[in-house]
């Protein structure tokens, strides 16, 4: 192993964890009455040391979004512990933010209400909240489009408002839910980019839901993959040993061509289980 | 686009003129064709139709003299109060049922029921409980527009994205803050979406009660017309009421516009 790697590994081990999953399971009631419970995620366990950002890599449906909704304490685990900085998680999360996947922005507000609002429902006086709001969202490149409602914002504009959002409120640990999935190639690179400055600032644990293999690589201080579901478990990690700061280039590093390598090969076989579990499902159905 | 809108307009100009054209025509030249009829005949018999002159002569004698205002207002102020109460318990009771679903399924069938039934019926029993003034109109108004709404602000609330909920939570809202800041929002817009149908259905009721029985009101005009084969007068009334459908929704139009500025504009080009 790299000496960088070494360095990440020490300082990782020697702050608090911020997330910590003890084999989680997470089941579904059944939607026929009597029907054994569908169990989506099974043993997961998994560590996330203050400020390390780990990226969780899946086949579709292999419920890595049950994971990170179980660590923001939107579901509960059947079995198994959620710990956040060392204290066992009950009800919500209040130390996460939480960028989803699907639009989560208030239709009826502009961009600047919506990115005040976290602070506005914790009774920060309004112009303050305001002002605040407007440093974010020129921190995220927006300040021309504050006054804007969601709909007159492009995809890409929309999940910038979102990040903001998030980020008011100084969260200690980033829930991400493939944040930039619905954008096209360009504007991903370009968010993740923007991700990293804004985390580098201030580094928070982030714990990053993708099913792009390269853009876990290119984000990540770790990469989890989990195997195909259902029951799915955490099949493997790998350290990504490229330093920061990184920027658009990270893709063209030898090291990032040889860590895609072998993950892939790892994932590869769960993504063709993951399918043929689909097409099982579909034609049993 | 300013063009279009123009010629759009000098379209639907043409389209009145050529009625109304057709219409005094029809009612004041007579026909001599003794193939069909013995005597010389109008085609459109005034006494049945009476003529568009005459029509607007007695409108605007009506406006002039100021008799109509007075039948104008009663109309209004009945349509708002039956706006306004069936609004507030529409999204009251929409409110509530959606946010307690045993609430809702104990109900269900009755309130099924009661918007089944067609309102007509209600307006004697009405009339009867509260008396022959405003308010037996505008009781009849509130059960039309009651049901709009409260259907709305129902689906409303309940359709609230799911992540949004999500979202909201995770930024730290509280039940209050989730009612102020997502379900009041979202069940108001739908109640806004509904607003033109639902004036619309207040009006129903006042003009319905109305005519079937009261001493003022756009309605009684019109009922008091036709109980003395006075056809001039009731095509007026419906000249009048028309107006006066077209003024407020028109205003309905402007305050949705003002209120729902956040929304995307409709896909249909204009």
């Amino acid at each position: 192993m790299s000496p960088v790697v070494n360095a990440i590994r020490t300082q990782a081990d020697a702050a608090p964890c911020a997330v910590s999953l003890e084999g989680v399971r997470i089941a579904f009631p059944n939607a026929k009455p009597g029907g054994a419970p569908f169990i989506a995620v099974d043993q997961a366990s998994l560590d996330i040391a203050d400020g390390e950002f780990v990226a969780i890599v899946g086949p579709t449906g292999c419920g890595k979004s049950t994971l990170l909704n179980a660590t923001a304490g939107l579901l509960t685990p059947a079995f198994g512990r959620v710990s956040i900085f060392g204290e066992p998680l009950s009800g919500l999360n209040r130390k996460a933010g939480y960028l989803f996947q699907a639009e989560a922005l208030f239709p009826w507000k502009t961009a600047v209400e919506n990115v005040a609002i976290g602070l506005d429902i914790v009774g920060t006086p309004k112009d303050e909240a305001r002002a605040e709001a407007r440093k974010w969202l020129a921190r995220v490149g927006l300040s021309a489009f504050a006054d804007r409602y969601p709909h007159m914002l492009s995809g890409g504009q929309r999940k910038r408002v979102g990040l903001a959002q998030v980020l008011i409120r100084h969260p200690k640990i980033l829930l991400m839910d493939e944040p930039f999935g619905p954008l096209d190639a360009q504007t991903r690179q370009i968010m993740g980019n923007l991700l990293l400055d804004l985390w580098s600032a201030d580094r928070k644990a982030v714990l990053f839901v993708t099913h792009d293999l390269e853009e876990a690589i290119a984000l990540a201080d770790r990469v989890v993959i989990m195997g195909a579901g259902p029951a799915a478990r955490i099949i493997g990690e790998w350290r990504v040993p490229i330093p920061r700061p990184r920027d658009i280039d990270v893709r063209l590093d030898p090291v990032f061509h040889q860590l895609h390598r072998e993950i892939w090969a790892a994932l590869k076989e769960e993504v063709v289980k993951g399918y043929k579990q689909s097409e099982s499902a579909e034609q049993g159905a | 686009m300013t063009r279009n809108r123009w010629s759009l307009l000098a379209l639907q100009l043409l389209v009145a003129v050529v009625l109304i054209g057709l219409w005094h025509v029809g009612a004041t030249v007579k026909w001599n064709l003794p193939s069909l009829s013995a005597k010389p005949f109008y085609v459109l018999d005034p006494f049945f139709f009476s003529t568009p002159g005459a029509v607007f002569a007695r409108t605007w004698a009506d406006f002039y003299s100021g008799a109509i205002w007075y039948h104008l207002g009663i109309t209004l102020l009945e349509t708002l109060l039956a706006f306004f109460i069936g609004a507030a318990g529409g999204v009251l009771i929409g409110f509530w049922f959606a946010r307690k679903a045993v609430l809702a399924a104990v109900f269900d069938p009755y309130v099924k029921m009661a918007n089944a039934l067609p309102r007509v019926v209600l307006a004697p029993i009405f009339a009867l409980w509260l008396g022959l003034g405003i308010w037996s109109k505008v009781a009849l108004g509130v059960t039309l527009v009651f049901f709009i709404v409260f259907f709305n602000v129902y689906q409303g609330v309940k359709e609230v994205s799911p992540t949004l909920l999500a979202n909201a939570r995770m930024l730290g809202m509280s039940e209050r803050q989730l009612m102020r800041h997502v379900f009041w929002p979202s069940a108001l817009t739908w109640m806004f979406s509904s607003l033109h149908t639902a004036v619309g259905f207040a009006l129903v009721g006042a003009v319905v009660g109305e005519y079937l029985g009261s001493a003022a009101g756009l309605g009684y005009r019109i009922h008091q017309a036709e109980g003395v084969f006075d056809v001039t007068g009731v095509f007026s009334g419906m000249l009048v009421l028309s107006i006066f459908v077209i003024l407020i929704d028109t205003l309905v139009s402007a305050i949705e516009k003002r209120l729902l500025v956040w929304r995307p504009a409709p896909a249909t080009a204009q």
